[in-house]
């Protein structure tokens, strides 16, 4: 009998997970009626962050809301969804997202899988160091320092393989936990995108404490990533990003999430249509 | 669809080994520990006998994760303990084995007293009754059938720290996982393939152990 009742849950456990997996389905379309998804990063402070208040904030963020209303959806009307890095190319292929604003560098491999409007910010793999350090001038240094990046980033390769072969490279799970290891002297330099780089030291408990020693040792051409083929959806926001970029918001943006840094941001790229 | 691997890019066997070695060191480490906590939860010692139960309730309820980059925060980047290891790969290398042990370790603690249990009582108070103390009634008479009963439950607890290891790749370990994050942000058109090929390692390393650990149970178990 009471294997019974314990059956007799568990069958409605089930059936109660099934129809809301139903239900969650339902409005996947990328842009259902009047809204708009749009996939950004949550956790990158200057480009995508999520506040504790609910809000989003950064200049990725800032990017999307422009484009939106360009497309005709004004802020009330984009629904945020979060896009870690390993996801992109899906969330894009099975129409979760409508486009990702979220720190998405164009190349040869993704370019296979989805299409990128855009460029509308170039950027180069660059190197956070404490405030007070000097001893960091080129990319030759590098290879007695104690560097820190992300687990498996583009970053972190690049200097395994080319730029510092040499180097102690720790990677840690995300960027803030290289920061603990920074601060105490653990590791001499946070190495990755340079506006990723500037968001960190641009944050309020960060300010003052570290700079960015300015050296390019990469391009990095962010995009727009949108569904592959989609060409009128590009063509749309193409326009979009040329407008932003005359009426001098571009410029503005960039000052207002970047600036706090000292962070020389280049020319706004010229998109490639 | 999986020629990335032929690029020479990609070292999957040498990620595959760091993994086996990580389990394999954090499986030995995590045997002595749990012995020496399992001895600790019945011993007659009360102090003992609290730290055990306190440490076993608190790390086993503790999210890996957090130990490990416990581990990572408090012990390399705040208080510079490396254990020796000359670079962050070796550094990370060995205090996941620390973490991994001392996480595992309650697991193998709670594995053996159940084996314990299926002791008669009977046999400890005649082993008492022939004048052993308590540590010769524990090597001597409970803990070689306790491991022969626990070998399944121990089989489960090896399984789940082989494929536990992966979370050593959050600080500098160059495991399995590792190599899986760096393939994944260099191979954006073959996710899926990434994704088969890494589940596929972590069968061919877990699947023998059940079924080997499964036959040594049957053969070893003791005969009541």
């Amino acid at each position: 009998m009471k294997l019974r009742t314990v059956s007799a849950a568990a069958a409605a456990a089930v059936v109660l997970a099934l129809t809301a997996t139903a239900c969650g389905t339902g409005s996947d379309s990328g842009s259902n009626g009047d809204k708009i998804t749009i996939g950004i990063k949550f956790d990158q402070p200057g480009l995508g962050l999520k506040t504790p208040d609910g809000s989003y904030a950064g200049f990725d963020v800032d990017v999307a809301r422009y484009v939106a209303k360009e497309l005709g959806y004004d802020e009330g009307k984009i629904n945020w969804k979060q896009a870690p890095s390993a996801e992109r190319e899906n969330l894009i292929k099975n129409g979760d997202v409508k486009f990702i604003v979220a720190s998405y560098s164009i190349n040869e491999k993704r370019l296979k899988e989805v299409d990128f409007a855009g460029p509308y910010f170039l950027t180069h793999q660059d190197l956070l160091v404490r405030a007070d350090d000097t001893s960091i001038t080129k990319v030759e240094d590098l290879n007695s320092k104690k560097l820190c990046s992300v687990t498996g980033s583009t970053s972190a390769q690049n200097v395994k393989e080319k730029l510092a072969p040499q180097a102690d490279l720790q990677q840690l799970g995300g960027y803030s936990e290289c920061l603990t290891g920074l601060e105490n002297k653990r590791v001499d330099a946070l190495t990755t995108d340079a506006s990723i780089l500037a968001g960190y030291a641009s944050q309020k408990e960060h300010q003052g404490k570290f700079k960015l020693a300015g050296l390019s040792m990469s391009d990095e051409n962010y995009g727009i990533g949108l569904k592959k083929g989609d060409s009128e959806l590009k063509g749309k926001i193409n326009k979009a990003l040329e407008k932003m970029v005359s009426d001098g918001t571009w410029d503005k943006l960039v000052k207002q999430h970047f600036g706090p840094s000292g962070y020389k941001n280049e020319p706004a790229p010229k998109i490639a249509g | 669809m999986f020629d990335f691997l032929d690029s020479g890019q990609y070292d999957l066997l040498g990620a595959f080994w760091v993994t086996a070695q990580l389990a394999l060191y954090s499986a030995i480490g995590s045997l002595v520990w749990g012995t020496a906590l399992v001895a600790m939860r019945v011993s007659p010692v009360p102090l003992m006998r609290a730290f055990g139960t306190t440490y076993v309730n608190l790390v086993r309820n503790t999210p890996l994760t957090v130990v490990i980059l416990a581990c990572s925060f408090v012990l390399d980047q705040t208080l510079a303990v490396t254990l020796g290891g000359k670079d962050f790969e070796e550094v990370g290398f060995r205090l996941a084995i620390l973490g991994l042990s001392a996480y595992t370790g309650t697991f193998v603690c709670e594995a053996l007293r159940s084996g314990i249990n299926t002791v008669p009582a009977g046999q400890a108070e005649a082993a008492r009754a022939l004048g052993m103390n308590f540590t010769q009634v524990l090597t001597q008479v409970i803990l070689p059938q306790a491991f022969r009963a626990a070998i399944t439950p121990l089989a489960n607890v090896l399984i789940a720290l082989t494929k536990n290891t992966t979370v050593a790749a959050a600080i500098s370990a160059a495991e399995a996982a590792f190599l899986m994050k760096e393939m994944i942000e260099n191979e954006a058109d073959a996710l899926f393939a990434v994704f088969g090929i890494f589940a596929f390692g972590f069968i061919l390393l877990t699947l023998p152990t059940g079924l080997v650990l499964g036959w040594a149970a049957k053969r070893l178990a003791v005969k009541r």
